[in-house]
């Protein structure tokens, strides 16, 4: 079989804290192949963003503790030499930030910052790095490209900041982009641009694309897979039908149900999940759904692996201990899928 | 532009005037102070007192005196009451003495807190840092005479590695100008580097969190390129801003306590007799001096602060 | 068919959050070298405040008791306490002149530790003066437009001066003829003068904060719950700058017990018989190339010190933001 383009086995980071060791990934792994989406699905402190910055080595610190591997066109990652990852960073993995007003230089021009990137990998005249830098800008949608590379991000609105961050990911084009949360700090209506152009120019480009949200609408638009992230864990992975229709995993039951959705009838409350993330510095023992489960029993106690447990989609992968039967009548009420309080009859 | 500059120079006159208001007032208002006592001497008599105090004006009203003193002043003609030079000659004659001081003071104690500085953040928390960190607490804990008191004592003194005291000019002589000044030099610079080092240190560390420095990391760039266009640039100019109101303070003569101890016959030294003598004439040009050099500074450093930073525009 | 219930989870401990302040605190007790200084800042502070107790039960001498035709046995030896040149007896390891006399023939000892009084007592003061008028200020200035225009330029005047010029300006002219009723050698002239120079050097700093804070929503909701401002401003912004207060208490402690060295050195400051450890380094550096010591020791106590405040005062700094700790990655 050919080398996947991205290959994460195993993955764990902690961090040495003044309140103790934070683990803040936990044996994650998982592939991304050329032109695909793959959309990484996490509340806030779930261990996603430090992830992906991990692939770049960006979380590298003194009391920063990485290991496992992270492997990109078969090349280790993890632990490789900082010479070698500042080659690899921005050429062949880009990483396009969120809230852009701060990622980018205020003091310099952004069609500077953009060149900056070229310059720094490729032997090329400031010249032309510059009109490759307004092409790109071009391409990602930003009208007056050439006025606008003189600016100053001050002087750019939210999402045109969003389109020239994911332009200066794209400008050495990348294998691996990394969009984390580019759409949180922006309208809906800019999200949905955006996220198209994303997905063209990945198909294009034929590179794989990261995508870490927290929010499903962007995921059901475009991605191709998901891996669903909770307490440093990956807790489901799978195709996005087999996500949105066929979802194995509490965690996950709970993200869908507090969508609320069109094309259903308006439940009386909107319902949201039970309770508060966990501590990643005392854990709770076992699954780290646990506490918040209406559906733990004793087994929950032992960590559940990571495993297919659908007969037909082996590739559908989750980390709960429940029968597959017991998921499907647990996880819906009334057509709706969410994660519901009620036990099942003996 | 132009409106920055008319604003500036309007409250830079602003400035000027009550500058010279306070300190004129500041002697007006001692009731003990009288100069023409002072001027006529101690043992002189009451008719002879009488007859200075008219020469000079002393009995006419506050706004008077004042009135009379600024018009001498800028017509280049007021006298000191001590020796009865023309102050403003002074001035102009002891000013290379100062500049001799303080520009290569300056340069060396900005060069030398940027790299100490840098150094400290890069290596934070180790062995350089903490020992750094004690030498600039040091250096802010130690008043200037008793250091120059101590570098003269051991360094000229004891082991006769520079001349006791005393100014070549550098135009006699370039080595001796240079050899007489070494320790003064280092005794200003000294003091402010610690200070200036810490101040830099932290900035870093507070600007090497900033996002946008992790994306420059992310676009594989260089350590030290991030580092040197990125980090420090935005870090030096709160420093800067600094460094130019210290300078021109410096220029206006706060060196007067290093130039009498070394014994460099500057405006610092000419300000310390003449208060000394409460003599207000060079105190009061003194003053002046300063607030010019303070306002004009600041100026320059806003000026600087907005070709650095977008974000800033130039207002009043 | 397995059922609902959960396994027992143990309760952990209920944790109640902890004010910025207890943290802080915590964070100063386990800097280990902030708290040796502060000892040591302790410990001199009380030694000095022992003045009178050495001065009357160990060396049997006034501060300001002059000897200058006395002798004194050393070691077998009768010495001149000042020799005819007029060169005071160095450090004599006995209770009498421990550390030697100065040039009329005074315990320096006993000065040294009256002086400390003085120069702690000023500092003390004017770090008051400008705790209490700064802060004042710069709310006020912050908060109101009027006050500001009317504020800033006084506060812009008064940093524009150099300390030295000013101070010594001021305080030569006050220390020959006082003011009303204060006695031109008393020591609260220099500590009032040194208080009020040092005023903007805090007034700025919280103006600018209280202007950034005024800009936040909770200060809205306050007018909009109808508080007067000057409730606004004592008790909803006041708090919130009082970690930028404590970390300048401080440092303008030790910039009034060095401004007030530098003012005595230049004759400004602590007038005589009083004694400062500014004024004794001032004399002692007469004598510097035959009695080191006379300069020397009064200098170490005053590094000693203000060392101490800027070591405690950095501890405190760091304790109370966090984000000290931070390394830069390599």
């Amino acid at each position: 079989m050919a080398e996947r383009l991205l290959e994460v086995d195993g993955l764990q980071v902690s961090f040495l804290t003044e309140d103790g060791i934070v683990k803040a990934v936990d044996g994650v792994s998982f592939t991304l192949d050329r032109g695909e989406v793959l959309a990484i699905v996490g509340e806030s402190g779930s261990g996603k963003s430090v992830t992906v910055m991990t692939l770049m080595g960006l979380t590298r610190s003194p009391n920063a503790r990485i290991s496992g591997s992270a492997k990109l066109g078969g090349r280790e990652l993890v632990n490789a030499p900082e010479r070698e990852l500042e080659r690899v960073r921005g050429a062949e993995i880009a990483i396009a930030f969120q809230d852009p007003i701060s990622s980018l230089s205020p003091v310099r021009r952004v069609g500077d910052q953009i060149v900056e990137q070229i310059r720094a990998h490729e032997k090329v005249p400031k010249q032309q790095a510059l009109d490759r830098a307004v092409e790109l800008m071009e391409r990602v949608g930003i009208p007056n490209a050439r006025q606008r590379a003189q600016a100053f991000p001050h002087e750019f609105s939210g999402g045109m900041r969003q389109r020239a961050m994911i332009a200066m990911a794209l400008s050495l084009s990348p294998s691996v982009l990394i969009a984390d949360e580019p759409t949180t700090a922006l309208d809906v209506t800019i999200q949905a641009q955006i996220l198209r152009e994303v997905k063209q120019l990945s198909e294009k480009s034929e590179s794989g694309v990261i995508f870490v949200t927290h929010d499903l609408g962007v995921v059901a638009d475009i991605a191709d897979r998901v891996l669903v992230m909770y307490g440093g864990r990956v807790v489901e992975s799978g195709t996005l039908d087999e996500i949105f229709y066929d979802p194995q995993h509490p965690y996950t039951w709970g993200l869908l149900g507090s969508v609320a959705r069109m094309d259903r009838d308006r439940p009386r409350r909107l319902p949201a999940i039970p309770g508060l993330p966990p501590s990643l510095v005392n854990p709770p023992q076992g699954c780290h759904f646990r506490p918040r489960c209406p559906h733990a029993f004793d087994k929950c106690v032992e960590v559940p692996p990571l495993e297919a447990r659908v007969a037909e989609a082996p590739a559908h992968l989750d980390r709960c201990w429940l029968e597959v039967s017991e998921k499907r009548e647990l996880r819906s009420v009334g057509g709706h899928i969410g994660l519901f309080d009620r036990t099942v009859a003996a | 532009m132009a409106r920055f500059v008319v604003r500036r120079t309007l409250s830079a006159i602003a400035l000027l005037f009550a500058t010279s208001v306070v300190v004129f007032g500041i002697f007006e208002v001692i009731p003990s102070y009288n100069p023409a006592r002072a001027i006529a001497g101690r043992n002189a008599s009451e008719a002879t007192v009488q007859q200075v105090s008219r020469k000079f004006g002393f009995d006419k009203p506050f706004y008077d005196q004042y009135a009379n003193t600024m018009k001498l002043i800028f017509t280049g003609q007021i006298i000191d009451y001590q020796d009865d030079l023309n102050v403003v000659q002074q001035f102009a004659q002891k000013f290379p003495v100062t500049l001799s001081l303080v520009i290569p003071a300056g340069l060396l104690w900005f060069i030398t807190a940027t790299i100490l500085g840098s150094l400290s953040a890069l290596r934070a928390g180790r062995l350089a840092d903490r020992a750094l960190m004690v030498v600039a607490i040091l250096g802010v804990s130690i008043p200037v005479f008793l250091l120059a008191a101590v570098l003269l004592y051991l360094l000229a003194f004891k082991w006769t590695i520079f001349p006791n005291t005393g100014y070549t000019s550098f135009a006699a002589n370039p080595l001796q100008w240079a050899y007489h000044l070494v320790l003064p030099w280092f005794s200003i610079a000294v003091l402010s580097v610690g200070f200036y080092s810490r101040v830099l240190r932290s900035n870093l560390l507070d600007t090497v969190n900033e996002d946008f420095v992790r994306t420059a990391r992310a676009k594989g760039l260089r350590q030290r390129h991030v580092f040197m266009r990125h980090v420090l640039r935005n870090s030096l100019m709160p420093v800067v801003t600094m460094f130019g109101l210290d300078f021109a303070t410096l220029l206006g003569g706060a060196t007067l306590v290093t130039e009498t101890i070394f014994n460099l016959p500057g405006i610092g030294q000419y300000e310390a007799e003449a208060i000394g003598n409460l003599d207000v004439p060079p105190i009061l040009v003194g003053s002046i001096f300063t607030a010019f050099f303070v306002v004009l500074f600041s100026g320059f450093v806003d000026v600087l602060h907005a070709a650095l930073d977008p974000r800033v525009r130039l207002s009043g | 068919m397995q059922s609902g219930r959960l396994p027992e989870e143990p309760q952990g401990p209920l944790t109640v959050g902890v004010g910025p302040y207890r943290l802080a605190l915590r964070r100063l007790l386990r800097n280990k070298i902030a708290l040796a200084f502060a000892v040591l800042f302790a410990l001199l502070v009380i030694v000095c405040l022992l003045a009178p107790v050495y001065s009357h039960d160990v060396a049997h001498i006034g501060p300001n008791t002059t000897n200058v035709t006395g002798t004194i046995t050393v070691n077998g030896h009768v010495e001149d306490v000042v020799s005819a040149s007029g060169v005071p007896i160095g450090p004599t390891g006995t209770r009498h002149y421990l550390f030697g006399a100065d040039e009329e023939g005074r315990d320096l000892a006993v000065r040294l530790l009256y002086g400390g009084r003085t120069s702690l007592l000023i500092g003390a003061v004017a770090t008051s003066i400008i705790i209490i008028f700064g802060t004042l200020m710069g709310l006020l200035a912050g908060y109101n437009r009027f006050a500001d225009a009317v504020l800033r330029p006084i506060m812009q005047l008064i940093w524009s001066f150099p300390p030295v010029i000013l101070g010594v300006a001021v305080g030569t002219a006050l220390a020959l003829g006082g003011i009303g009723p204060v006695k031109g050698n008393s020591v609260f002239i220099p500590a009032f003068i040194i208080g009020v120079i040092y005023i903007p050097y805090l007034g700025f700093p919280v103006r600018g904060e209280v202007l950034r804070l005024r800009e936040l929503d909770f200060v809205d909701a306050a007018r909009v719950q109808g508080m007067s401002p000057w409730r606004i401003m004592l008790s909803e912004i006041l708090p919130n700058t009082a970690s930028t207060i404590i970390v300048f208490v401080p440092m303008m402690l030790a910039y009034s017990i060095l401004l007030e060295a530098y003012l005595s050195f230049l004759g400004a400051g602590v007038q005589p018989p009083n004694a400062s450890w500014g004024t004794l380094i001032s004399d002692g550096i007469d004598y510097i190339q035959t009695v080191p010591t006379f300069a020397l020791i009064p200098g170490a106590m005053l590094v000693l010190t203000v060392l101490s405040i800027n070591v405690l005062g950095d501890g405190v700094r760091d304790a109370l933001d966090p984000r000290a700790q931070v390394r830069i990655k390599t």
